[in-house]
């Protein structure tokens, strides 16, 4: 006899309870943890560079870098300053909370006070799974062109801020700034956006600023 | 590729609750897909086949409803489906909305023999 059983269990609900075991442990251990998505050729590597020479003066930085290949963006955050660790996905298209779990294993804690995730360069797969960071970071860049929320709505939606880099390049393409933030807003409303160019350096104290002070934050709610 | 980590959150999930009721066999699955979460289903299709065989779900026939995002606009009220480039509301414009449909990825029920 056939019997219709129900379920109603998210498919990512074992992922997820990962990711909070990984977030309980950065907590333990006083470090605030950022997750950084971004399609291919965004900045995620510039922005990371800028932010470890900017705040390596006053923040010990641990950097966890996922790629398909190579180590190549593991070693620029390591000549810029940090301790750096690179998963090798090996073909995956994104990082999960197994993966950060163990590259957390590798990482001595108590000797940091920031970690900076660096995600697979991708705007699908990474939105769907949590890797128990404090926040998430989209970082969009103009020649990208500005109907990207609107095609990915989900990685727009799901996270805590995002930096608009290259704005040194609008005079030279065609980006409605306007209709770029209104898709924005409709999706992740109030959410914190970055205006910067990593190339000229323009927005960064800003971000820098920000990034310092949620880490301050986060210690001092921690003691 | 990812989709194989999900089939195994899948299977993992379906034999659990068969097991539970102490089921001989899972005939089908029933997932929900919403139109905004990231997930390929012909992707789901293909680790499954390779994933449920020497367990009692092997075999069982995947079930994929997907449903389309459904926004609540919060200054009118009004319920609408957002179009492709423009997702304030259609009514009266407002860019004030709550999600009430179109980002599930769950199981929502299997089929067993007992």
């Amino acid at each position: 006899m056939t019997v219709r059983i129900p379920v109603v269990e998210k498919i990512l609900s074992a992922n997820d309870r990962l990711a909070l075991e990984n977030l309980s442990r950065f907590n333990a251990a006083n470090v605030f943890a950022i997750n950084m998505m971004a399609s291919p050729g965004a900045g995620k590597t510039s922005l990371i560079e800028q932010t470890v020479k900017g705040l390596q003066g006053s923040l010990r930085i641990g950097m966890i870098n996922g790629d398909i290949a190579t180590s190549l963006d593991a070693s620029r955050a390591q000549a810029a300053g940090a301790t750096a660790i690179q998963i090798n996905t090996g073909g995956d298209c994104h990082l999960d909370a197994v993966m950060v779990q163990s590259a957390m294993a590798q990482l001595d804690l108590s000797r940091l006070d920031l970690v900076i995730i660096e995600n697979v360069g991708n705007l699908v797969c990474p939105a769907e799974f949590k890797l128990g960071t404090h926040r998430s970071i989209l970082v969009a860049s103009i020649p990208e062109g500005d109907d990207k929320p609107y095609k990915y709505p989900g990685m727009y939606r799901g996270v805590d801020a995002v930096v608009i880099n290259k704005i040194d390049l609008l005079p030279h393409v065609t980006f409605r700034m306007d209709f770029f933030k209104k898709g924005i807003e409709v999706l992740n409303p109030g959410v914190i956006q970055f205006e910067m160019s990593c190339r000229t350096g323009e927005g960064i104290p800003v971000w820098l600023d920000w990034l310092g002070a949620q880490v301050a934050e986060q210690k001092k709610a921690g003691n | 590729m990812h989709e194989l980590a999900i089939t195994e959150s899948m299977l993992e999930i379906a034999l659990r609750h068969a097991n539970e009721r102490h089921a001989r066999t899972i005939t089908d699955l029933y997932l929900v897909l919403g139109q905004w979460s990231s997930i390929v289903d012909d992707s789901v299709q293909f680790y499954w086949d390779i994933i449920s065989d020497g367990t009692i779900a092997r075999g069982a026939t995947l079930h994929f409803r997907r449903v389309p995002v459904l926004l609540a606009c919060q200054d009118c009220g009004k319920e609408y489906q957002p179009a492709s480039e423009e997702f304030s509301c259609p009514n009266c414009g407002g860019t004030h909305v709550k999600v009430i449909t179109g980002e599930e990825f769950h199981l929502e029920a299997i089929d067993v023999e007992e």
